[in-house]
């Protein structure tokens, strides 16, 4: 190749560089070296301490706390919104009348402010003249404080969550389906399958890929949940909502213990490359790409 | 071995859309074991007339009928039939195997049921060394066999197909309808095929259904079809280039002969191949400019005014402005009531000729096929 190519493509790609560069590599390879040293603090500088973060890490009953919580909330909400999803995408696929307005109220959940969303779950909650109250009250229940209490704010949370999630993961199931051709279906029809022949073995094969772009999506957005929880629970009571990213602020910017939040947030970052690369090595043989 | 073809009727079907009506009152008969192609311009209905026959659609009126049993409120599964589509509706993501039996299995035939007739489909359409390709990795004849041997390896005694060749290339076309007639014949199932090309009804079908803006103009055998078209649609339709109609006042003399027997006005009907080039007539073709084709030509012009078309040999085409003397034989003038346009006979129509000193020409025959293949 010309050596006047070769200087024209690098510098055609050099803008996308410098940004991926500093915003993305700079910081992840600043973290990984940060949680090798002590935090410094006042007068002290940083002092290099080998694994020391990590042996912390391991002896730190919160992160395990988080750790669990965190595996929790993701198989409580990642196959749920996933199916939920696809159901109201088949749902509002046909024509129908009114679909428009159904297919928006499955979308508005996404639309929505994430902190108008939390305040608005927040009224649902709320212990006595909230939404859930008032219904339960109606059949004679007693109060309940669903975020307030250990044993029930994770799964609050997760609530919200799904009813988030859903509609966005819908949006693409409706934009797969559209491409899949009617025919496909009709011949199938012809040939004596039922309608659940028809979706298993053929619609849902052929929504493999946003299956998998949808669940990879699904797995970060659960471990980079943060948002709600600070709007309804703040990760309590006792950490009983606390989940790994929520944790990582408050060590990072709460307590200032940067060296600790770094070592946390390599964590993260492995385990989701980890997570990333095993679901594309898992679904990769059942994904048929057109 | 094959079940035998299973016949199909018709009877008032009509299909509406939110005041669209797509198909008006249709009757029809498919005889069992024929090959019928119904034949007709985009948007006259075939397709929808196709999809009711399948159970794909319902009918807003009217009955269909398989082997006298009405099957208008059975679903499209438990018809009997196959089904090939234009896009051939192959499975991506399943082989090409697994598409032939695609329908074997759901229906739970046996595993050596299924591999025994799947290698018997296989060797009938050459498709032995593809079975486990996925049918992005086929050429287009490929795949429309594959589509095909899914529609026949559970050997229906009825098969649908919707334009099935518009997909392919002129080259291939040409050889898959030799194909399919002669699968078609050898299985011995109803075929109804639905296209709009002319030359891919008259070559295969027995018989030729034309349907125009949801009606079925006409119902005949392909010859029939050509010689003696009941309606000015169905000879436009059919024959390339399309019949010369004009008003009979056009040919003079003649023209006013034919209406006077008739008793009223007449619209005329000349093929291009029907007109000759006579040393006397009262009828002329003004020649505006010459079609060279090969073999023969086309001499566009006008008679009596009117835009006509005739076919002369490829080395002998008249030069523009050329009066032609052209006379034609008695059997080859399609007479249509004006108004009505629907073919009308007028008796004793050698004696008018002769009456009118118009030379009477050797009906056609000798000329070359009217069937030229559109290649769009």
């Amino acid at each position: 190749m010309d050596r006047r190519d070769w200087v024209y493509g690098w510098l055609l790609v050099l803008p996308a560089m410098v940004f991926l560069g500093l915003f993305t590599h700079l910081p992840a390879i600043a973290t990984i070296w940060n949680s090798f040293f002590s935090t410094p603090r006042g007068r002290r500088p940083k002092l290099f301490v080998g694994l020391e973060n990590y042996q912390r890490l391991l002896d730190d009953p919160v992160f395990w706390k988080v750790m669990v919580n965190n595996l929790w909330f993701a198989l409580g909400t990642i196959p749920l919104s996933i199916a939920l999803a696809l159901i109201m995408a088949l749902s509002v696929q046909r024509a129908f009348a009114g679909r428009a307005l159904v297919r928006m109220a499955y979308f508005t959940p996404t639309v929505l402010p994430l902190i108008a969303v939390a305040n608005i779950w927040l009224f649902f909650y709320t212990p006595g003249f909230g939404l859930i109250d008032q219904i339960t009250g109606l059949f004679g229940l007693g109060q309940s404080n669903l975020l307030g209490s250990p044993d029930t704010a994770l799964f609050a949370v997760m609530a919200v969550t799904v009813w988030k999630e859903a509609g966005f993961f819908m949006i693409f199931y409706l934009a797969a389906l559209q491409t899949i051709p009617p025919h496909l279906g009709e011949a199938a029809k012809i040939e004596g399958a039922p309608t659940g022949t028809v979706f298993w073995r053929i619609t849902f094969p052929l929504l493999m890929p946003t299956t998998l772009f949808v669940s990879i999506n699904a797995v970060i957005n659960s471990f980079r949940m943060v948002d709600h929880i600070f709007v309804l629970t703040g990760g309590g009571p006792d950490n009983a909502s606390s989940l790994l990213l929520f944790y990582i602020y408050e060590t990072s910017f709460r307590f200032w213990d940067t060296a600790y939040g770094a070592t946390l947030t390599v964590v993260m970052l492995a385990l989701l490359g980890v997570l990333a690369i095993g679901q594309f090595l898992i679904f990769d043989k059942k994904v048929h790409y057109k | 071995m094959n079940k035998p073809g299973l016949p199909i009727v018709l009877q008032g079907i009509t299909k509406s859309w939110a005041g669209a009506v797509a198909l008006d009152d249709v009757h029809l008969t498919i005889p069992a074991g024929q090959f019928s192609a119904i034949l007709g311009p985009s948007g006259c209905g075939k397709s929808t007339l196709l999809r009711m026959i399948a159970g794909l659609e319902t009918p807003s009126a009217g009955k269909v009928f398989i082997d006298g049993r009405d099957v208008t409120a059975l679903p499209a599964d438990q018809r009997g039939l196959s089904f090939v589509f234009q896009s051939y509706a192959l499975f991506p993501h399943l082989s090409v195997a697994e598409n032939i039996v695609f329908g074997l299995r759901t229906r739970r035939v046996p595993r050596a049921e299924r591999n025994q007739r799947l290698a018997e489909v296989a060797q009938l359409l050459g498709l032995g060394p593809y079975l486990d390709r996925k049918p992005a990795q086929l050429s287009g004849g490929q795949q429309q066999r594959v589509a095909l041997g899914r529609a026949i390896i559970a050997k229906r005694a009825i098969c649908l197909m919707d334009e099935p060749l518009s997909n392919l290339d002129a080259k291939l076309r040409q050889t898959m309808r030799a194909e399919l007639r002669a699968l078609q014949q050898q299985l011995g199932f109803t075929m109804v095929y639905v296209t709009h090309d002319q030359v891919e009804a008259i070559t295969m079908a027995d018989q030729v259904v034309l349907m125009n803006a949801g009606r079925v103009e006409q119902v005949a055998a392909p010859d029939a079809l050509y010689l003696k078209p009941d309606t000015v649609f169905a000879a436009r339709f059919i024959g390339t280039p399309a019949m010369n109609i004009l008003p009979a006042a056009a040919l003079g003399p003649l023209g006013q002969g034919l209406e006077q027997a008739a008793g009223r006005p007449l619209s005329v009907g000349l093929r291009p191949e029907a007109l000759v080039h006579v040393p006397q007539s009262p009828v002329v073709l003004s020649c505006t400019h010459a079609e060279y084709l090969g073999a023969d030509a086309l001499a566009h012009g006008h008679i009596g005014g009117h835009r006509a078309v005739m076919r002369v040999p490829g080395a002998d085409r008249p030069e523009p402005g050329t009066q032609l003397l052209v006379s034609f034989a008695p059997q080859d003038l399609h007479l249509f009531d004006f108004a009505t346009e629907h073919r009308t006979e007028v008796a004793g129509l050698s004696g008018i000729f002769l009456r009118l000193g118009l030379p009477t020409a050797k009906p056609t025959g000798a000329v070359a096929s009217p069937f030229k293949p559109k290649d769009d």
